[in-house]
């Protein structure tokens, strides 16, 4: 563990400013949602709720995916695959400096929303549910990075192409309630959906969330089991082809 | 004599092609054991599939007593490596590069530290250790992956070919610094397509190509084996005519070595003399003479082309 450690605090150091990450991370999330608030009036706690969702699900997915195209390209893997630890420790490594990295860019839209004058009314729910999804985007971004390639853009390219489509069937925008049956089939299937939920319920209040507040907490738990042992399974089969 | 390395039967397939086809060897404790072989000849696949990095196709490996494919991170926590082509991180300064390694094989923070600086002072880079790789010439970088590499103070270190793309001063540093880990009792596993390294720092060397050992010995035993012909080096101020040189009997062969001739024979002092008259007659004059006896570039030539065939 104190390995994996280590291997993330190389991580923050290295990839916390690398383009990439700032610009998948931290603007799109804000580009999404400005271009989707002008010229409507929606009550702001129902936004900052989408927002946040929206933030971790960005931030955390930002900086997981880069790390192994890049360490591909700059010739470092082979000198971690030497040493004496496990693929798994490597991609915890990779997977606790995203989810610092999205955990951190979070508390942005909690305070704006504070400021704005809402009220947070579980905030260990909240805080609960946003470290979950952290670590359960985070390992699933490093299923996008799992492709042998030593190209970053690639990678990039392919999150984003399941990123986007994603926000929109998550109930970010438009309450899950208020999806027909198909739009809610589909937002049950994905990782979103659960934590905007949990942001819902802890700022919204008791009523606005669509699931229970268990299965909420249950689903990213499955979804982060699924992705992380995905995601062993698939680097430990591309390691080998990137050297 | 203890085996520190034992390799049995490895091999490694890639697709039809034999990397490594069905190696056996030893390496034993404090020695230096070269792995000499042209481009391509699978010294990077057994170093890495030594090293762990790669699963052998076939074939055990074993590593001061532990099976590196069932105790992976036992194994590995005793070596360090040199990869061929790899890097440090370049964003990060030489002391952090350090301390990450130190923190990869879980040693204590106070220790790390310690031979953070020794090792620096070593390789006399340690007023540059707050500096990113990013700035640091290649002999630098390589000088900081070989430290990266003792961080652990391995028992067993694997060096791919540590000395290519460096100058004469930085190759020759690095060569240094190997005898000295040897002398300290470092058993170092080293991979290399120079001759005159083998020769030099190795106490055994394995000749390797397309995937199979064609020799395992120490050089000058190898040079012994070969048997093989003595040889005269001459070069002369003009470019020679070779063909009238080759007419002389005692010559067996002739080569070209830049802008030397190597002349083959068993006779060497004959061929002196003809070549003091052949100098006369054709208005030259001899600017370097030396005789030799097989070299381990001999061996290599010898062993290479016939297991090619
Ligand atoms: N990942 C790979 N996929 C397919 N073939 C490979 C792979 N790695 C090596 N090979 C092949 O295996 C053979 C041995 O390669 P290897 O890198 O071990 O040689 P080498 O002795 O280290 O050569 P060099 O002196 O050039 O470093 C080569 O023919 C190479 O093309
Ligand atoms: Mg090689």
């Amino acid at each position: 563990m104190m390995r994996a450690y280590a291997i993330a605090k190389k991580d923050m150091r290295i990839y916390y400013l690398k383009g990439p990450v700032v610009i998948f991370g931290v603007l799109s999330p804000t580009f999404l949602f400005l271009a989707f608030i002008v010229g409507r009036d929606l009550p702001i706690d129902f936004l900052i709720a989408g927002l946040l969702g929206m933030t971790v699900f960005f931030t955390s997915t930002s900086v997981s995916p880069v790390v192994a195209p890049t360490e591909t390209q700059s010739r470092n893997l082979e000198r971690l695959a030497a040493s004496p630890v496990s693929i798994t420790t490597i991609l915890i490594g990779d997977i606790l400096a995203s989810v610092f990295f999205g955990v951190a860019i979070s508390f942005i839209p909690v305070l704006l929303g504070i400021a704005m004058g809402v009220t947070i009314i579980h905030p260990f729910i909240l805080i609960l549910g946003i470290v979950l999804a952290a670590f359960c985007f985070s390992a699933m971004g490093l299923i996008f990075s799992s492709t042998p390639t030593s190209m970053t853009s690639t990678v990039m390219m392919l999150s984003t192409m399941i990123k986007f489509p994603l926000v929109f069937i998550s109930g970010i925008f438009i309450p899950i309630g208020e999806l027909s049956l198909w739009g809610k089939a589909l937002a049950s299937l994905s990782p979103l959906t659960y934590i905007t939920d949990l942001c819902r319920y802890s700022i919204q209040g008791n009523t606005s969330n669509y699931y229970p507040v268990v299965l909420d907490i249950s689903a990213l738990i499955i979804f982060l089991v699924i992705f992380m042992v995905a995601a062993v399974k698939l680097h430990e089969r591309s390691l080998p082809k990137r050297l | 004599m203890q085996n520190v390395i034992t390799v049995r039967d490895l091999t490694k397939n890639y697709n039809g092609l034999m990397a490594v086809d069905h190696i056996n060897f030893n390496v034993t404790k404090g020695e230096v054991f070269g792995f000499l072989g042209p481009n391509g000849a699978g010294k990077t696949t057994t170093i890495r599939m030594l090293t762990g990095i790669i699963k052998p196709g076939f074939g055990q490996i074993s590593i001061m007593g532990f099976n590196i494919a069932r105790d992976p991170i036992k194994a590995k926590q005793l070596m360090g490596v040199v990869p061929e082509m790899s890097n440090a991180y370049i964003e990060l300064s030489a002391w952090d590069n350090l301390l990450f390694m130190a923190d990869l094989y879980g040693v204590p923070k106070k220790t790390a530290r310690q031979r953070a600086e020794a090792l620096l002072g070593l390789f006399d880079l340690y007023d540059r250790k707050d500096h990113k790789i990013k700035n640091f010439s290649k002999g630098m970088k390589q000088k900081i992956i070989i430290a990266m590499a003792l961080m652990n103070e391995p028992d067993i270190l694997f060096l791919d070919e540590p000395t290519s793309g460096l100058d004469v001063q930085s190759a020759r540093l690095i060569r240094d610094i190997v005898r000295k880990l040897n002398k300290d009792g470092k058993t170092i596993f080293l991979s290399t397509h120079y001759m005159e390294e083998a020769n030099e720092l190795c106490n055994r060397v394995a000749i390797i190509n397309h995937g199979k050992i064609a020799a395992i010995d120490a050089p000058e035993q190898l040079k012994i084996r070969i048997g093989g012909l003595q040889r005269v080096e001459v070069s002369f101020n003009k470019p020679a005519d070779i063909s009238e040189l080759s007419s002389i009997p005692e010559i067996i062969n002739i080569r070209k070595k830049g802008d030397k001739l190597a002349l083959y024979t068993n006779e060497p002092g004959s061929i002196i003399y003809k070549l003091v008259d052949y100098s006369r007659a054709n208005n030259l004059e001899m600017v370097t003479l030396h005789t030799l006896t097989p070299s381990l570039e001999d061996v290599f030539i010898t062993l290479t082309q016939e297991v090619g065939k």
